[in-house]
């Protein structure tokens, strides 16, 4: 038996960061908004005993339930995908919050070369510069229109940080706080890269340098530095999460509801419009439809293409002909970097997730790529997150795995080690995409999501190079060792790496080549708006979240000028 | 520190000592070792296979398990945990720097985690069906954790016998070292999963044991922190962090909390 609740004017499904900021800004205009969260209720109360790495860090407390729902993953065409059935290489979030709870703050602006990548690429080197079977595209919308959403996820945030990167985007104004603390280990990148002639400049950060108060009226602690950021929540309220901004900031309105274990399966449509969605509460596995004059998917990457997927709305992406939009262009992140070995102790247990300097000289098209044989490229920081034992054993080269000299080495360099990495931007390919499986279901019955993904010649490139530049740096910064990262082969799914997953519900310019407009609106369904990471056409040089802030913050304005006026909004 | 009880009890046990090369003096963490002595400290016939009970220890001087009390959750006889404790001394053995496995009381912190979420399975899919796969697509094993476990310290056993004529504890390090190797060298074979993924597990979890929170049984006396220099919980570094020197500071664990 299924029952139907009373219509609403907006239903979001999941609660983080997109779903958190378009409740909060619809809302405030009157609109009755009800978000639909599978996990639990959580907030600053709930983290007083998270300096705790086991349970947190490699246990994964705050993250996704893999017994309830995963995903499938090949590597390519020819393999049978099969289900990770361990978290790994990516952290999928759950509760109140996402990964927006357990996030680093590390927050970004893409660059303007990001969002017109087809077009300045051509411009410069002539179209061709990477072979066709590499799908960039431009995204529909310039870094000009977007930068009055950025500047407005900054603000709620509260972002630390300086406007001293010669790369960036043209600011309307400045970081809201200062930068947060320039460490003597952070002293050692900036000079190093410096001396090499770069530019160097403090990470913007969702740790704040000092309390604040944001234009919502929510307040923001000031970061003391303890250590225990990504995978775990904050308990000073000093990173920004939704928890503690936009979610209560969408409370106050008394227009705002968040239904708690709802799990939702189904997008609903009647013609040409989305009539609301269908959920299954988590804990009775009752069935509910929740009617809305507007449904947002606000829920990670991978859930917002199986949603679409399984509602039957959209092309789907066939890597054979190249039509179809949907599960097209997923990306992930290429992540070159050096490690050095110095011999004075170092406070690497201290630390902050967004702590860090950073240059842009080997991002983007910031430095020319015509004798290379890639495009794009990385951001490089050096980070003070805080280095935690169990899973900081760092060994120089030739060292065993275990036994007594692998006991002397890491015990060692735990305090002698320092990383310079690089975020390094992963260009879509014909061949890395998202579908439905056909063999394996969720404990809802609906099919998993599948996943075929590998690295590419352009990553190998890529990463090959910007590996050199950080073991230069690395070295200017006096380590007695230095050693690169490994060169990348085929994607495994098993060591994490990033969970900065991107694309299958591309934004874009033509309903031919894009799954919805720059309003994040389905080209198909009006009332249908769908935005995340997911909506990248391919991924940059940085952390995603503060564009990904961006872009809810115009999927607001697009739900709240839809919600007046109806239509397509381009 | 907990050496200050060392000698008043007897630690001389070869079964335990020799392999990993290290002085009487040097133990730290006697309960846990005084644990899986049990009842028959100091005498020389406590074989693996030995009929001895849960091997329970009361001592006060012990932090991370409540009321100083130690016992066996998974394991269901000595004989399997002590190969346990020995493969995971050979994987963090005792020096000069402090206690090995043994001594921060790991054997018991995986034996509490076999028992529970991390052994079961809880948070991992489990679904069948259940194919081999590419090493790079992970985890395919219809295999709980636990029953890895059990299985692989059933064949470290096996392969002593085979291998020496003699019991996995009572090899030499260097022979326990070598059926460690041909584990982690894919070289043994096991079922339902392969010894390369089983050695990882093992590996991991004594890792997770030396250096996670004593709440959890391991880390005895915040040993695997101090070695380290990592001071676990602490609320704030915002009055160190501009130091230009190596600020050291004494551990802290969350149990203190309460």
């Amino acid at each position: 038996m299924v029952t139907t609740l009373d219509s609403v004017d907006v239903v979001t499904v999941g609660v983080g960061w997109t779903g958190g900021i378009i409740a909060a800004e619809c809302a405030k205009q009157g609109l009755q908004v009800v978000g639909l969260e599978r996990g639990r209720e959580r907030g600053t109360e709930d983290f007083s005993i998270v300096h705790d790495e086991y349970r947190y860090a490699i246990r994964y407390e705050l993250m996704q339930d893999l017994s309830r729902e995963t995903i499938t993953f090949r590597n390519s065409r020819d393999q049978r995908a099969l289900p990770m059935r361990q978290m790994g290489s990516f952290l999928l979030g759950e509760h109140l919050g996402g990964a927006g709870t357990h996030w680093n703050g590390q927050t970004w602006r893409f660059l303007p070369y990001d969002f017109e990548i087809k077009t300045m690429t051509d411009e410069k080197y002539g179209p061709g510069k990477l072979p066709e079977e590499y799908t960039i595209q431009d995204w529909g919308i310039t870094y000009d229109e977007l930068e009055p959403y950025f500047d407005k996820f900054e603000k709620v945030a509260g972002i630390s940080g300086e406007d001293a990167n010669p790369f960036a985007g043209q600011r309307s104004s400045d970081y809201p706080t200062p930068p947060m603390k320039k460490t003597p280990l952070l002293q050692r990148f900036e000079t190093a890269t410096t001396n090499l002639g770069y530019s160097p400049f403090m990470l913007p950060s969702a740790n704040l340098s000092e309390p604040y108060e944001n234009p919502d009226g929510q307040q923001i602690n000031a970061c003391q530095y303890c250590g225990f950021c990504e995978r775990f929540g904050c308990e000073y309220g000093a990173k920004t999460s939704p928890e503690i901004t936009v979610v209560p900031a969408a409370r106050e309105t008394g227009n705002y509801n968040i239904t708690f274990n709802a799990n939702v399966v189904e997008v609903l449509k009647e013609g040409d419009r989305v009539t609301g969605v269908r959920y299954i509460d988590t804990v009775t596995f009752e069935e509910f439809i929740q009617p809305a004059e507007v449904v947002v998917l606000t829920s990670y990457v991978m859930n917002n293409a199986k949603l679409l997927m399984v509602s039957d709305i959209g092309e789907m992406y066939d890597p054979e002909t190249g039509n179809g939009t949907l599960g097209k262009n997923y990306a992930y992140q290429i992540l070159p970097g050096a490690s050095g070995f110095f011999e004075e102790q170092m406070n690497t247990f201290m630390g902050a997730g967004a702590l860090g300097m950073s240059i842009d000289d080997f991002n983007g098209d910031n430095f020319d790529h015509s004798d290379l044989d890639f495009i794009h490229g990385a951001s490089f920081s050096m980070t003070q997150t805080g280095s935690r034992p169990i899973a900081t054993n760092p060994v120089p080269p030739d060292t065993p795995s275990w036994g007594a000299d692998f006991k002397r080495a890491s015990i060692e360099n735990y305090t002698r080690t320092l990383n310079v990495g690089g975020q390094g931007a992963s260009m879509p390919h014909r061949d890395n995409y998202m579908t439905l499986d056909s063999t394996y279901r969720d404990i809802y019955g609906v099919p998993l999501l599948q996943l075929t993904y590998n690295f590419t010649d352009q990553d190998r490139a890529l990463h090959s190079y910007l590996t050199e530049r950080a073991a230069e740096i690395m070295q200017e910064m006096g380590a007695q060792t230095v050693v690169g990262g490994n060169p990348i082969s085929d994607y495994d799914i098993v060591p994490y790496q990033t969970t900065h997953n991107t694309g299958g519900t591309i934004m874009g310019a033509e309903p031919e080549t894009s799954v919805v407009n720059n309003y994040l609106q389905h080209w198909d369904y009006e009332n249908l708006f769908v935005v995340g990471a997911g909506n990248f056409a391919h991924n940059g040089g940085y952390n995603p979240t503060g564009t990904v802030g961006a872009l809810a913050y115009r999927c607001a304005d697009g739900v709240i000028q839809y919600s007046q006026n109806g239509g397509s909004l381009v | 520190m907990a050496n200050n009880d060392k000698g008043s009890k007897n630690y001389s046990r070869r079964d335990f000592l020799k392999t990993s090369g290290i002085a009487t003096g040097a133990l730290i963490g006697g309960g846990v070792i005084g644990g899986l002595i049990g009842a028959n400290a100091g005498q020389n016939g406590a074989s693996p296979t030995s009929p001895d009970g849960p091997p329970n220890q009361t001592n006060e001087q012990e932090t991370g398990s409540a009321g100083g009390v130690r016992g066996l959750q998974f394991f269901r006889n000595n004989a399997e945990f002590e190969i346990l404790a020995q493969a995971t001394e050979r994987i963090f053995p005792e020096d000069d720097l402090g206690p090995g496995a043994i001594g921060l009381g790991v054997p018991y912190f995986i034996d509490g985690q076999l028992a529970g979420a991390y052994g079961e399975n809880s948070k991992e899919y489990m679904q069948p069906p259940f194919f081999e796969g590419e090493t790079t697509q992970g985890y395919q094993s219809r295999l709980r954790r636990n029953e890895m476990f059990r299985q692989g310290l059933e064949i470290m056993q096996r392969e002593a016998q085979s291998r020496f004529d003699a019991n996995f504890v009572d090899l030499e390090g260097e022979q326990m070292d070598e059926i460690l190797t041909a584990f982690q060298e894919n070289e043994i074979e096991m079922k339902g999963v392969s010894s390369l993924f089983f050695f990882r597990l093992l590996r991991q979890a004594t890792l997770n044991g030396a250096y996670a929170d004593p709440i959890y049984g391991g880390n005895q006396n915040m040993e695997g922190w101090r070695m380290k220099n990592f001071p676990g919980h602490q609320p704030a570094y915002i009055n160190e962090i501009e130091s230009e020197d190596f600020v050291e500071i004494e551990p802290q664990s969350l149990g203190q909390q309460h």
